[in-house]
């Protein structure tokens, strides 16, 4: 057994470790120990990334050396490694660029508190991606949904502490979801882990046995998750749940908290369930229509917004929207295209609220678009990250949102015919209005108002550049070598079964 | 539709009815508290099922005694190992719910959920604003 395959237990260790840690370390530390744990999850998930590419398989590690049908499984092939390696990097760059912003909006002596739930997010992440077992993703999930409101309501007001119940509500309502389909499953199948499972579900598909609460579990399952990472109409608690936090963890519920909870739907309709049998049931077809309804819907209530985070906010219940109808068209081209947009999200939604933080820094606080009139002036770095972050969600070329624009384009026409229309269309029209509030959204930071607002003393916080600069790099890097990653995440598919 | 299964299955029907009633009450109920509850329904419900589906007619519980070492004499242990995992993750989600619960009131006066939205709305003027000026909005609790 090589080494680099204790990478995958060991990442997830030393974040749960690093958890406990910070809790008798005070703030400053924590954050330090926190960034240094993150830098060596990144650096062995690339590891075990590079690892799998070179195998050219998926590689299983049994903990505690109990074998199959007992014991419980981790398993990582290229796909997994690729998302724990885009998981850690965009972790690492947006707890990096909000320090400023956890310095303001997080009592000192909360601060360590704060680190202590970014640990456990990271490592119920890492475990979400990596497990090979369903219970396990269960109790992750738990764990992710807990921190994941700790982080929300970290910053202490009334506005978050009402996030925080909101999306506590609605995530409690998947995970009971989640459950119930889960025992269901066990109780039709006898087996928790992923592979034995697929064949137990292979075997009942043949037979017609169990045909009614199979379709049941694979509804719960798939709705549980979806409320989970709020796909259209269970969305909610997401704005006020991004709009009030502070923006790292704004920055981490959008692009990671709900793109972990999709990618463990993709794992279980590849690994689980099976995407034959995922596409007999339909099941797809319902996840395309709310997809598409999402993109519609979100976008039409962005352009109302006129506070740039619930704009941006907005924009991720569109987006949430394009991934879902990815999965739903049901073919591989279709999930190759999901799962890079959940990158390409990722890295731009992250760099959005991250940037957006910068230029409210110099518009004397006010998120509302008449005060941040000219703080793309004010604030240059982080106008340019905005800049680059709108024109990549509304999909400009050489930047990354254009480039998954063009996988699911490419994925539609390959549907079949009535998805490739309604796919196609819907496209069109959700550009066209991503590009009415995002244009209009960049044009307002570069109008040249407010001057009175500069101030000479004010300088950007050099974190937060590091972190900008990085961010629009991994995004020009997505836009423009793209093939590469959609090659590893085809490739890891194919491993997926 | 209901075939000779029924009574071999009552305890998922139960199962499933209490769930859809722990379900519904953490979904619509404006009170925290019953929603809390609501919500310990639901994962007891889950329990019920489970527990249910391990439990084998006429066979014990598997802790040796006797040296009865055939496997045909004990029920499968399973389901009793995730009952036990769930029972945790529900007392801690129950614990961060009610704590959250707690702040709400002492910062609202209120346990209805609509009432609270409401007013969490009023609190602030449109735009909010960074420190300085959201100390008016930061009142009210410092544990």
């Amino acid at each position: 057994m090589n080494f680099i395959e204790n990478f995958v237990p060991f990442s997830i260790i030393i974040c749960l470790g690093g958890g406990i840690a910070c809790s008798a370390l005070n703030g400053h530390t924590a954050r330090r120990l926190t960034v240094v744990l993150l830098s060596i999850v990144t650096l062995m998930s690339a590891c075990v990334l590079g690892y799998t590419t070179a195998i050219g398989h998926e590689f299983v590690y049994v903990m505690g050396k109990f074998p199959a049908p007992w014991g419980n499984e981790l398993r990582a092939g290229c796909l997994e490694g690729l998302m724990a390696l885009f998981f850690s990097i965009i972790m690492l760059l947006s707890i990096v660029g909000g320090v400023r912003g956890q310095n303001d909006d997080i009592p000192v002596d909360k601060m360590n508190l704060y680190f202590i739930m970014i640990n456990l997010m990271m490592s119920s992440l890492l475990a979400l991606v990596y497990t090979n077992d369903l219970f396990t993703a269960y109790v992750f999930v738990e764990i992710n949904t807990m921190a994941a409101c700790a982080l929300i309501m970290i910053r202490n007001s009334g506005h978050t502490l009402v996030a925080a119940t909101k999306y506590m509500i609605m995530s409690l309502l998947g995970s009971g979801l989640l459950l119930i389909g889960i025992s269901m499953l066990y109780s039709i199948t006898g087996q928790l882990l992923m592979p034995n499972i697929r064949e137990a579900v292979i075997a009942l598909d043949g037979s017609g046995e169990y045909a009614v609460p199979l379709t049941a579990v694979i509804g719960l399952i798939s709705v549980a998750l979806a409320i989970k990472s709020a796909l259209y109409p269970f969305h909610s608690w997401l704005p006020e749940a991004y709009g009030y936090s502070t923006a790292s963890s704004s920055a981490i519920l959008s692009s990671l908290v709900s793109k972990g909870y999709i990618f463990l739907l993709i794992k279980i309709f590849y690994r689980v369930i099976g995407m034959d049998v995922m596409v007999d049931h339909k099941i797809t077809n319902i996840l395309f229509v709310f997809g598409i309804i999402g993109m519609i819907m979100g976008s039409v209530t962005a352009i109302r917004q006129n506070d740039i985070r619930h704009l941006i906010a907005y924009s991720s219940i569109a987006q949430i929207g394009y991934i879902y109808m990815g999965i739903g068209l049901g073919s591989s081209a279709g999930m190759v295209a999901a799962i890079f947009h959940i990158m390409s999200h990722g890295a731009t939604k992250s760099m959005l609220f991250i940037a957006q933080r910068g230029l409210v820094e110099v518009s004397r606080g006010s998120k509302d678009f008449t005060d941040l009139k000219g703080s793309g002036f004010r604030n240059r770095l982080a106008g340019f990250a905005f800049a680059v972050g709108a024109f990549s969600m509304v999909g400009v070329p050489l930047l990354s949102g254009f480039t998954s624009k063009v996988y699911f384009a490419e994925a539609a026409i390959t549907a079949v015919r009535s998805k490739m229309w309604i796919a196609m269309i819907t496209l069109a029209i959700s550009t066209i209005l991503n590009a009415i509030y995002f244009i209009r959204a960049t044009i307002s930071v570069y109008t040249p108002r407010n001057m009175d607002y500069r101030d000479r003393a004010y300088r950007p916080a050099r974190n937060s550049a590091i972190a900008l600069v990085c961010f629009i790099a991994l995004n020009f890097f997505l836009g423009i070598l793209s093939y590469p990653i959609a090659y590893t995440i085809q490739t890891g598919l194919e491993f997926f079964g | 539709m209901f075939g000779p299964n029924l009574f071999h299955n009552i305890y998922s029907l139960i199962a499933v009815i209490l769930f859809s009633v722990g379900f519904t009450a953490l979904m619509l109920h404006r009170n925290m508290i019953k929603k809390i509850i609501g919500f310990n329904i639901m994962d007891t419900a889950v329990y019920l099922f489970l527990a249910s589906k391990g439990y084998i007619t006429g066979r014990k519980a598997p802790i040796i005694v006797d040296n009865v070492m055939s496997t045909e004499a004990y029920i499968n242990p399973i389901p009793a190992g995730l009952v036990l995992t769930g029972i945790v993750v529900s007392v801690s989600v129950t614990a961060l719910m009610l704590a959250i619960t707690i702040r709400l009131y002492e910062r609202y006066h209120s346990l209805d959920i609509d009432e609270i939205s409401l007013r969490s709305r009023k609190d602030s003027p449109g735009r909010s604003k960074y420190n300085k000026i959201d100390t008016d909005e930061d009142e009210g609790d410092t544990q």
